[in-house]
């Protein structure tokens, strides 16, 4: 596919699948590809959805408002469910974590060489080496994007908890639980601090890890079997058809769960 | 995998998406969603009440129906009534009537009769007389044998 006549072609086939396009150094690198592809989608999530929000008619809908209003009626429900209290913010938040990961999630589904060789071939027509250009599409393959969201989380998470409880509820609820004495409070505060911190990375490590895999596989169906591939693909595209939505939706959803705990008042 | 500051960019475009959801995309969606729940809510009691209001009337047209149909028989029946009553009296009337042109048409009958018969008496008194003075031959005063004449004529 990519290179001929190397040793190291699949592998290298597959290094170049999984490189991202970087501008700077050490940590101040970025990767063009994510943050482009992420802020193209959310700004295809805001404005297709801003669009209907504007001219929303309380009367009878058209169909794109429909679709539109049946995924904000899903994300209201999932909401209205678990989360018990008021918060204006919760619900809009977890529309868009929902919709910006589900749109994300999807590029998986565009054929893993397509837009890569494209930007080969624009990268070849500009100067660069073809080989040197580098073009991961999948935002939420990139852990940089998922961790985002979850910090993101996370800091509302410690936000609230910290403004509902105040920051003595917060802590207490760090070193008094689950062993309510004393003697047991470090211990306590390990094991509560440790369930803190797993939870944003939870929500990272599993968006990623689903995505990166189902990604890695498409890149090996079409790197290592040849003619097989038609039919691989296919079978694979149609499972993860399955995954994609549900790792948006369990991404919502475990937001929802863990803002609601940091909403509760023990 | 290698974090770096790719990690805030996406934060920031995150926060951004999020704070604009928020702002213009989710409150009037979400807004236009309720207001129709609640239009149709509001239809939908509204055709209830409507229905309830039809069984109503229905009821309420079957009494009235009812009604005017008893009212109808009983003003038919009064009719009836008045009908006979009617011809009763006519008859009765005709009748009354019968009886009295009978009555004077008899009571006529009675006194042309005791004219004719009085009327009679006198031609016979006359005749008697006239006969008695031909016969007598104005041998008998008809002043002084009046008393006797007239007695005479009381016994016709």
């Amino acid at each position: 596919m990519a290179a001929n006549g190397e040793a190291l072609t699949t592998q290298g086939y597959i290094q170049h699948h999984l490189t991202n396009a970087s501008v700077g150094e050490g940590f101040w690198t970025w990767h063009v590809d994510t943050l482009a592809w992420s802020v193209l989608l959310g700004l295809v999530f805001i404005l297709s959805f801003r669009s209907v929000a504007k001219k929303a008619t309380v009367g009878v809908p058209g169909k794109f408002q429909c679709v539109v209003e049946m995924i904000v009626e899903f994300v209201a429900g999932s909401v209205r469910d678990t989360f018990h209290g008021k918060n204006p913010l919760i619900a809009p938040l977890s529309l868009t974590i929902f919709m910006w990961v589900l749109l994300m999630n999807f590029m998986d589904l565009i054929p893993v060489d397509f837009l890569p060789s494209f930007a080969q071939f624009i990268g070849g027509q500009l100067g660069y080496d073809p080989h040197h250009v580098y073009m991961k599409v999948v935002p939420t393959t990139d852990l940089n994007t998922t961790l985002a969201l979850a910090l993101g989380v996370f800091a509302l998470m410690i936000y609230y908890s910290i403004k509902i409880k105040g920051l003595g509820g917060f802590l207490k609820e760090l070193y008094a639980h689950p062993f309510n004495t004393p003697w047991l409070y470090w211990f306590n505060f390990i094991l509560e601090t440790i369930a803190l911190i797993a939870k944003p990375m939870s929500l990272a490590l599993r968006l990623f890890g689903n995505l990166y895999a189902g990604e890695l596989i498409f890149i090996l169906i079409a790197g290592l079997i040849g003619i097989w591939q038609l039919p691989a693909h296919f079978i694979w595209a149609a499972f993860h058809l399955l995954v994609i939505p549900l790792q948006a939706f369990i991404f919502m959803m475990l937001s929802i769960v863990y803002l609601s705990l940091a909403h509760e008042d023990h | 995998m290698n974090i770096n500051a790719t990690l805030l960019g996406e934060l920031i475009a995150f926060i951004f998406f999020v704070w604009f959801t928020m702002k213009y995309v989710w409150p009037p969606l979400n807004g236009a969603i309720e207001d129709r729940q609640k239009k149709i809510a509001d239809g939908l009691e509204a055709s209830e009440q409507a229905e309830k209001d039809l069984e109503l009337a229905k009821k309420e047209a079957a009494v009235k129906l009812k009604e005017a149909k008893e009212q109808a028989a009983a003003i038919i029946e009064q009719a009836k009534k008045r009908e006979a009553q009617i011809i009763d009296e006519a008859a009765d009337k005709a009748r009354a009537e019968n009886d009295k042109i009978l009555a004077q048409g008899q009571a006529d009958l009675e006194a042309e009769r005791n004219r004719a018969r009085a009327e009679l008496r006198q031609q016979v008194a006359v005749l008697a007389v006239a006969g008695a003075e031909k016969i007598l031959a104005r041998s008998i005063d008809a002043k002084a044998h009046a008393d006797i004449l007239d007695q005479l004529v009381e016994e016709l």
